[in-house]
């Protein structure tokens, strides 16, 4: 299958190897990977935050770009979760990656290894906007290798929120610190999630802590072979 | 609303331990009672879809409804008001305790009263209210505010409560912490203002056209005590508490106990119609009470909120209200509903943080049992702060803008990305100050290769 990649702003500028391991993975499965390189925002950060008209621009945008697209993946279930909500016109073609190789792939072990003790956050937009339900556990459960334990609260929001990290930051910091409790008591090394802001929220914060967890995206783990 | 708005009164909440601990514990338990109690009903999503279409109904046809109501309660009996705002409802209020030559009057939990600082306004007339509901009462005998629509004193904990008792209701007795003991001390303090009130106040969960009955939920007996004892009962009632039909109640008393105190059905439902003779008060008056409950219908999108039964559903499983608690959101609404209702009932320039005090996780749209999604809201507010609140040339939305513009072309966007790698342009420097983020958590560093880059690099390979 041909499949076109929305890589978002957000992994291309800041974490581009998200994008290189949605590539490897799909390409290990046999598919072709063509990347629009007309593409940046999908407008969320503006529809998110107080800027409706901007926010809708992008996303009209978004849908001119990928207009052609047969199948369009994105390694970022929030803008999934966006782009589902203002841009019918390719509504049914976007998937969020867990989605694409659980319904429209059919594939649970994609042949990765990964042989780390991992934690899961279910991301509040996978969840409660995509319902992704399961699939990101039942694609990590078939990683060879990989030590997969449960998250206290898991479906808590870590208080990312997009601006409201900066905005009401002091609220998002006591939100993140709970967050920060519970992922240290599973002695997880790696905190992973399908969406790399919360994962940049949890994990810049590790990081200052000099936690020794790192945060990961599914998507490397998926495309890993260690 | 303090100018300084949500984010400063947030952090000041934050900061008390002991109220996070309370506010913790609280909220987990009543959380944990509702989800068993909602998984239990094989039928949640489609009571959940009846309550939201009799709410919608009520309020796409509500001058008809009110009007229904008006007629069936006159019928019944009963003397309708209608109060434009608070200051009209207070007024009404007033006049019906002095012509009953009452200096005082027994309240049921009421939050519309709470809305209209009733209190405050029977204060200033020579006439004391008195709060018969236990939370009610702790936070009137502490010169306290509410912080939570079910349970408004769960910022305070037992032994605070004892020490407040000793100090007021049981002067010169000793308590102790014992739940029991704290509610025999407010009981014995309750019952003698029960028998010689001569007027009640309440608020009312539900109106209902069809009949002229007015429904009051409640978990403590107190709230029968004021419905029946008093000669005269005077209910305000927000125009958006009207329900089309008497089957209605069917849903709704299946949805709010278990949304909000977590038990299939709560401990005392009071249902009257008009006055009857030898039964209860011989004079009823249903005071209906707009106080910018119109001004909410007129927005498309933000008119759902009024569907609202306070429940508090949304505020219990809120990450931010269960860390904050309600003082930091300056309303008798806290919460995700708070957040969306304050702002329309009293002006988008009265409340402009409330908004943005929401991570948009969208715990509150799941659990509501009447289906407002409080995220879209919220959303929608925002935008509508944006554009009727905050100055043309706010520097956020300046910079808001300029990334807009940026996002609008592959060539501005790709530049943008480089400029971002040393540190530079609009990419950088994200809208709104970056104190707040590394107080706690690391910058990611831009990397050297953008993924586009990356991709090319290997096309060319």
């Amino acid at each position: 299958m041909r499949v076109s990649l929305f890589i978002t702003c957000f992994n291309d500028t800041l974490f581009p190897n998200v994008g290189r391991a949605v590539v490897e993975l799909l390409e290990r499965l046999g598919h072709t990977v063509a990347f629009p390189e007309e593409q940046t925002c999908c407008g969320q950060m503006h529809l998110n935050s107080g800027y409706a008209p901007e926010g809708r621009r992008l996303a009209e945008r978004f849908e001119r770009v990928f207009a052609d697209a047969e199948v369009v993946v994105s390694p970022s279930a929030s803008c999934v979760a966006m782009v589902r909500e203002h841009c019918p016109a390719v509504r049914e073609r976007v998937f969020e990656l867990t989605e694409l190789l659980v319904d429209v792939l059919g594939v649970e072990d994609v042949g990765a290894s990964f042989p780390h003790r991992v934690t899961l956050h279910p991301t509040c937009h996978s969840l409660r906007l995509l319902h992704v339900g399961d699939r990101p556990l039942r694609l990590l459960r078939a990683v060879h290798g990989i030590d997969l334990v449960e998250l206290d609260e898991a479906a808590e929001c870590c208080g990312f929120g997009g601006t409201f990290a900066v905005k009401n930051a002091d609220t998002s910091m006591a939100m993140l610190s709970d967050k920060l409790r519970r992922v240290l008591d599973t002695r997880a090394e790696v905190c992973t999630a399908l969406d790399t802001s919360c994962l940049m929220h949890i994990g810049g914060a590790l990081l200052r802590q000099r936690a020794g967890v790192r945060t990961v995206h599914v998507a490397e783990i998926l495309a890993a072979q260690e | 609303m303090s100018r300084a708005g949500f984010p400063a009164a947030a952090a000041a909440s934050l900061s008390n331990a002991q109220l996070r601990r309370n506010l913790g514990k609280a909220t987990t338990t009543i959380r944990t009672k509702r989800g068993r109690v909602v998984d239990e009903l094989d039928d949640w999503a489609a009571l959940r879809d009846a309550g939201a279409a009799i709410k919608a109904r009520a309020l796409a046809t509500l001058p008809e409804q009110l009007e229904r109501l008006e007629a069936a309660v006159a019928d019944a009996g009963g003397v309708v008001h209608w109060a434009r705002d608070g200051i009209e409802a207070n007024a009404i209020v007033a006049r019906i305790a002095r012509e009953h030559g009452a200096d005082s009057v027994v309240k049921v939990k009421s939050l519309a009263s709470d809305e209209i600082k009733m209190n405050e306004a029977l204060a200033a007339q020579g006439i004391r209210a008195i709060e018969t509901d236990l939370a009610e009462l702790i936070v009137q005998l502490g010169h306290d505010r509410q912080s939570h629509i079910l349970v408004p004193a769960i910022h305070r904990n037992r032994a605070e409560i004892r020490r407040l008792f000793e100090r007021t209701i049981a002067a010169g007795t000793a308590l102790s912490d014992d739940p029991p003991v704290l509610a025999e001390a407010a009981r014995r303090h309750l019952r003698r203002e029960f028998l010689s009130a001569r007027v009640a106040v309440s608020g009312a969960n539900f109106g209902v056209a069809e009949t002229g009955a007015i429904c009051v939920v409640e978990s403590e007996g107190n709230g029968r005590m004021c419905l029946t004892l008093p000669e005269v009962l005077v209910t305000v009632m927000g125009i958006e508490k009207v329900i089309p039909e008497w089957r209605d109640l069917e849903v709704m008393l299946q949805l709010l106990p278990r949304s909000s105190t977590g038990e299939r059905m709560n401990p005392y439902t009071s249902v009257w119609t008009g006055v009857r003779e030898g039964d209860g008060p011989r004079e009823f008056h249903l005071v209906l009470l707009d106080n910018g409950r119109t001004d909410v219908l007129a927005d498309e999108v933000g008119r759902q909120a009024l569907r609202c039964i306070r429940c508090s559903a949304c505020l219990n499983v809120c990450p931010v209200y269960s860390r904050v608690g309600g003082h930091a959101y300056e309303s008798v609404y806290p919460g995700p509903i708070g957040a969306i209702l304050t702002p329309m009932l009293r002006g988008l320039d009265e409340a402009p943080s409330l908004p943005w005090a929401s991570s948009l996780c969208g715990a509150c749209y799941e659990a509501c049992p009447v289906k407002i999604d409080i995220p879209s809201v919220l959303v929608h507010l925002r935008d509508r702060v944006t554009r009727e609140v905050k100055p043309a040339h706010d520097p956020e939305g300046v910079a808001m803008r300029t990334v807009a513009r940026v996002f609008g072309g592959r060539r501005r966007y790709e530049a943008a990305q480089r400029l971002a790698r040393l540190g530079q342009g609009p990419l950088a420097k994200a809208p709104g100050p970056l104190s707040g983020w590394t107080a706690m958590r690391e910058l990611p560093r831009v990397p050297e290769q953008s993924f586009r880059e990356w991709w090319r690099e290997r096309g060319a390979r």
